[in-house]
């Protein structure tokens, strides 16, 4: 593998306040030029932080960042002043969770979006409106023409999204970084949402992360899948392996939860517990509390991620050993 | 504030097993929009239109659709958290607030709700046990005893009262405090449970436990529930019934494997195709509806959902379609042209099984 665009290595977020949180515990990400990873895990789990401190969206003086972080060849964390702002939309872009909120309500979408393009590229008004247009159209807007003018407040949520997405890809980013981006729409609009984003990936050839709690939404994108909780990568390999074969007990706990049609009747097999305070983290396993194979080890000590491969695991008692089925 | 001595009988099975614990009829409720100075008519949201079902004792009823489509607006109705328009209920054989029939004091305390939003729903100013006893200490019961008994739902939910009972809302994670309301709901010995979206907030591993402590309190209280959510997956797995409605209609309804196996309406289809597959190698290729379910101010005419359906035709668009009992099973109806022969539909009954 030549250098991948994105590198994440031994990232640790901590938030000071009245209160330390750890958010992230050396995460290690590593993300090829075209590549979908989906990010999975439960709030509170550091999926939405890894996206905000790659955009370093974070206030500086509360937050305590460790680590490297390099995206296309760039020192995220050394970056300043204008260069951090071609970095932020130009190189890495991020669609929100809420795009009711993400929007400024005063503008309208076609105002927006042509003023992101002029502020990362120097054309004039016309210019930029023309390409604003092009990318409503690109984002399957119906009647993109009359939406250009349109308030977020008109627009559907379905709508707001493709806006936002729209919005998010005006300057050819090469990562898009998708916060959840389906879970506040309805089931025939995320579907939509989700193969649009596979498409435009295609089309565009960029890096993407997903992130996300549905399982099933991060299996219908992503080619990679990143399992995560209370800040750690517990573990990583091929949509198709998580699913499958899952190793970490938290996975298999996690697709256990998944209610289906076959186990109708039937009482679920429920993680017991809740997940840990950010604030006071176990000293060894973060999830050995809730952990039914948990030993004294696993309370002692924390377990390294291990990877094999595109695989990676962090457990000391795996169901199933990372060398094998690989 | 309520001075009658407390009767601690609970509401008393009066019907019988056959007799249904909830029919509602033709519920309606139109909102006023607020419209501009120059506007001369009136508009309205349509948010339930004529809205009729029943719901067996000791049964789970489940309500799906998009947002906006009136399932929310449908279970306040019921709850008479507001007032309906038109329509009317008979709860296990009596009208509701009728004369002769069931007092909406009593019916208030047979019915209980359990919202999405755990936190805004609770008093943060009330410790849990607190906000467990205040509704039965409002219906006259003794202090110490409502207590007692807020400490017993508790530990029945699965919080140990000696280490939760006297912490506030803000000190419990979200499933925790979906577990308090679980147990609010409960201190009145209700006979029926509406659920909204009650599990939607929580995580999955969490959302897993609340689901079995649902099963088990149902089994174990002989509860019914109404169980309103747009996750089709919990729907399918906690429901008996299920009925799907589109702005403010019911469209589908029946026995949860007819639903989930043999969906009549297009809608219904569309909606269950809409769920992400779960298989990496066979990931969804096409999405089964285009745009956004339409604005429930102005619905579309005769069937609302012919804008979006691929079967439309333009007897879709004149004729509003009825719903009717389904061939094999009268419990499964639906209301399409396409399951009416004499709707005039050119494909009506040609079409109907995928």
């Amino acid at each position: 593998m030549t250098t991948p665009l994105v590198s994440l290595q031994d990232l640790s977020v901590q938030f000071c306040g009245s209160r330390t949180a750890s958010a992230l515990n050396e995460v290690n990400i590593e993300l090829g030029a075209g590549e979908v990873l989906g990010l999975l895990g439960e709030s509170g789990s550091g999926k939405s932080v890894t996206l905000r401190t790659l955009l370093r969206l974070h206030p500086a003086r509360t937050t305590k960042i460790q680590g490297k972080m390099l995206v296309d060849g760039q020192d995220v964390l050394a970056l300043k002043g204008r260069a951090l702002d071609l970095y932020r939309g130009g190189t890495v872009s991020m669609v929100f969770q809420e795009p009711g909120l993400a929007f400024d309500p005063v503008y309208t979408i076609g105002q927006q979006i042509t003023e992101a393009i002029r502020a990362h590229a120097a054309v004039d008004n016309q210019a930029a409106r023309a390409q604003a247009l092009q990318m409503l159209e690109r984002v399957q807007i119906p009647q993109a023409k009359r939406r250009f003018d349109a308030y977020p407040h008109e627009l559907s949520g379905g709508m707001r999204q493709r806006a936002m997405i729209a919005l998010a890809l005006a300057c050819q980013p090469k990562l898009l970084l998708a916060d959840e981006p389906t879970t506040a729409l309805d089931a025939t609009v995320q579907i939509q949402i989700l193969l649009l984003l596979r498409e435009l990936q295609r089309e565009t050839g960029m890096s993407v992360i997903f992130v996300t709690h549905d399982i099933a939404a991060a299996v219908e994108v992503a080619d990679r899948i990143a399992v995560m909780y209370a800040g750690r990568i517990v573990e990583q390999g091929p949509v198709s392996q998580i699913v499958r074969a899952p190793r970490h007990p938290y996975t298999t706990g996690l697709l256990a939860a998944t209610v289906g049609t076959e186990n109708r009747g039937q009482p679920l097999v429920a993680v017991p517990g809740s997940p840990p305070n950010l604030a006071a983290l176990p000293p060894g396993c973060s999830f050995a509390p809730r952990c039914v194979h948990a030993s004294e080890r696993c309370r002692r000590e924390v377990p390294p991620l291990q990877s094999v491969g595109t695989q990676a695991l962090a457990c000391w008692h795996p169901l199933m050993p990372l060398a094998e089925a690989a | 504030m309520n001075t009658t001595s407390y009767s601690q009988t609970p509401v008393l099975d009066r019907g019988g097993p056959a007799q249904p614990l909830l029919v509602v009829r033709d519920l309606k409720k139109h909102f006023a929009v607020r419209g501009g100075p120059l506007e001369k008519t009136k508009k309205f949201v349509h948010a339930v239109d004529g809205v009729s079902f029943s719901v067996p004792k000791g049964k789970t009823l489940g309500i799906v659709g998009e947002s906006g489509c009136g399932k929310s607006t449908t279970a306040r109705l019921i709850a008479r958290l507001m007032q309906a328009d038109a329509g009317s209920m008979v709860f296990d054989g009596e009208g509701v607030d009728e004369f002769g029939g069931i007092r909406l004091k009593e019916f208030r305390r047979s019915l209980q709700m359990v919202f999405q939003d755990s936190f805004a729903s609770l008093n943060p100013r009330l410790t849990i046990a607190e906000t467990i006893a205040y509704g039965p200490r409002v219906h006259g019961m003794p202090a110490a005893e409502a207590m007692r008994q807020a400490h017993a739902l508790l530990a029945r939910v699965g919080l140990e009262p000696a280490q939760f009972a006297s912490r506030y809302p803000h000190e419990l994670s979200g499933g925790q405090r979906q577990r308090v309301n679980i147990a609010r709901a409960l201190a009145f010995d209700p006979r029926l449970v509406i659920l909204d979206e009650a599990v939607a907030a929580l995580d999955k591993s969490v959302q897993a436990q609340v689901l079995n402590l649902l099963q088990e309190l149902k089994a174990e209280r002989q509860l019914t529930y109404l169980f309103i959510s747009h996750d089709l997956h919990v729907v399918h797995y906690i429901s008996d019934y299920v009925m799907v409605m589109y702005l403010g209609q019911v469209v589908e309804t029946g026995p949860v494997e007819r639903i989930y196996g043999q969906a009549a309406h297009p809608y219904t289809r569309a909606l269950l195709s809409a769920v992400p597959s779960m298989d990496p190698d066979n990931r969804t290729q096409a999405s089964p509806l285009a745009g956004d379910p339409p604005n429930p101010i102005n619905p579309p005419s005769g069937c609302r959902f012919h804008d979006r359906c691929p079967h439309a035709h333009p007897v879709c668009a004149a004729k509003a379609p009825l719903l009717i009992g389904l061939p094999g099973d009268p419990a499964h109806q639906a209301a399409c042209h396409l399951n009416d022969p004499s709707s005039g539909h050119p494909a009506a009954l040609t079409e109907v099984q995928p």
